[in-house]
């Protein structure tokens, strides 16, 4: 199992087991992770599940999509390091991954 | 403003809503001779699927291994043309009163376009309720929606001469850059990237006012606001190097997309149970004799919120609602492929 760690606005962190192939959103939605709220179910059609992916992490997270990249435009506060945790697929080179959400979703 | 006089609709029924399942239920409709008529907040038919997810792929729709929601939305425009709905569209249904008795109901239903339609019998096909646009949190922009924040254009005129902060990179901030910039003082669009999701030939034109000096293009993020009594006086952004600037400006525009939000349906005097209107399973009628709820805004058990749920929904309500219509007319089964009756009306026999 590849372990993921949400830590949230006020810094209060959560691990969870993930199965590889499944998203860090569904992670955080089937663990009740507060945060994310991924209204469109992880269809990268609504921008409510971004997240701030771990420095150390980014290069191996990977950069977003174009796709992703246009429906960031829908989200609010943007750093270089957010992407949507629906399209961040788990995969065995991503344990221990820390990603941040955000203090509100827009 | 003067009061605009009502302009008034006689109709069979009402759709509230013209997603996949309102344009389906004008089919079920119109199968059985019930006119109707369909309004929706959205400039454009399809619900979701036109709003939401245009390009992506369906795969379960009967019939159809893929589809794409658009694909899904023209399909129905064309399968439902026999029966001529009428479109209301850009309008939000704001009352829904009850008339006549639960027997013979009858319904007056009233769009924030002063629309006044009369009718037989409603059906509430609103989903997540009406799209409404995004408000970026900002902290306190609340204070400024009356005067310099706004998340739509309803009159020009009202921001002539005024220095307009416009964000976001897509359709409406493009389309709203180029048409306010020849009116406001001062145009400024602000995106958080340098890159535009928006029509090339919108981005080539806005492009072309910013070489000519005719308006501003920063790229950024609106982090706070700064004014007094309700009044904008500038916003303050962040450019992606992390460095504050402050842009002056007395009205903003902020354009993050859309949302729904349940809305009005809620002050109609029905039932609701957690936002969702729940209806019985043989009818899909809702509280009130006469209104039925279909698709994703209805809730009943084992409900699941799937295009073809709200189409089989819509089927039967359809016929209870012809009890409305008609009440002394006999309703047969009948079939599209062998019925010379039903296929008149399809205009194919
Ligand atoms: C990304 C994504 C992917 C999906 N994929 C699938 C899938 O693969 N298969 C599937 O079956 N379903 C899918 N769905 C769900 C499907 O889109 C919905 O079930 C469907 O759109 C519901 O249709 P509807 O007509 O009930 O409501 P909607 O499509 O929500 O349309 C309701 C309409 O009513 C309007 N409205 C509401 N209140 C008012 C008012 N007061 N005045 C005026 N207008 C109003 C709204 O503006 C809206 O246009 C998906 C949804 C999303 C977001
Ligand atoms: S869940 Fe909607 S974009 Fe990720």
């Amino acid at each position: 199992m590849t372990k993921i760690t949400f830590v949230d606005y006020e810094g209060a962190s959560r691990t969870v087991d993930a199965q590889d192939g499944s998203t860090v959103m569904e992670n955080a939605v089937r663990n009740g992770v507060p945060g994310i709220e991924a209204e469109c179910g992880g269809a990268c059609a609504c921008a409510t599940c971004h997240v701030y992916v771990d420095e150390a992490w980014t290069e191996k997270v990977g950069a977003p999509s174009s796709m992703e990249e246009d429906m960031l435009d829908f989200a609010y506060d943007v750093r270089p390091n957010s992407r949507l945790s629906c399209q961040i697929k788990v995969r065995p080179e991503l344990d221990g991954l820390v990603v941040r959400t955000p203090e509100r979703q827009a | 403003m003067t009061t605009a006089a009502f302009e008034m609709i006689e109709t069979d029924v009402v759709i509230v809503g013209a997603g996949p399942v309102g344009l389906f239920a004008v089919f079920e409709l119109g199968l059985l001779d019930i006119r109707a008529h369909v309004i929706d907040i959205l400039p454009k038919p399809g619900g979701q699927c036109a709003e939401l997810y245009p390009e992506k792929p369906i795969y379960d729709i009967p019939g159809f291994p893929v589809i794409t929601g658009q694909g899904l939305v023209d399909n129905l425009l064309k399968q439902i043309e026999p029966f001529q709905p009428t479109f209301h569209l850009g309008q939000m249904v704001t009352e829904l009163e009850a008339l006549g008795t639960p027997e013979q109901p009858r319904f007056r239903v009233v769009t924030d376009a002063a629309r006044e339609l009369h009718c037989k019998a409603v059906v509430i096909a609103a989903g997540g309720g009406s799209f409404q646009p995004k408000k970026p949190p900002i902290a306190g922009i609340e204070a400024y929606e009356e005067h310099s924040v706004f998340y739509a254009v309803r009159r020009m005129e009202a921001l002539r001469g005024r220095a307009v902060l416009i964000v976001g990179g897509g359709d409406s901030a493009l389309d709203w850059t180029l048409n306010l910039q020849p009116v406001a003082q001062r145009v400024t669009l602000m995106h958080r990237r340098d890159e535009f999701r928006a029509a090339p030939h919108s981005v080539e034109k806005m492009r072309a006012l910013v070489a000519q000096g005719a308006m501003d293009l920063r790229v950024g993020q609106v982090t706070g606001l700064k004014g007094a009594d309700g009044w904008l006086s500038a916003a303050i952004c962040r450019g992606p190097d992390g460095t504050v600037f402050e842009i002056p400006c007395d009205a903003m525009l902020p354009f993050f997309g859309l949302t729904m939000k349940l809305g009005p349906v809620a002050g109609w005097g029905l039932n609701l149970h957690e936002n969702l209107i729940p209806v019985d399973t043989e009818k899909f009628e809702a509280s009130t004799p006469g209104v039925f709820a279909i698709g994703d805004i209805n809730t009943y058990p084992g409900k699941l919120k799937l295009i073809l749920s709200g189409f089989h929904e819509a089927a039967l309500a359809a016929q209870k609602a012809h009890r409305y219509v008609y009440p002394d007319r006999k309703l047969t089964f009948q079939y599209t492929t062998s019925s010379t009756k039903l296929q008149r009306k399809l205009g194919v026999a």
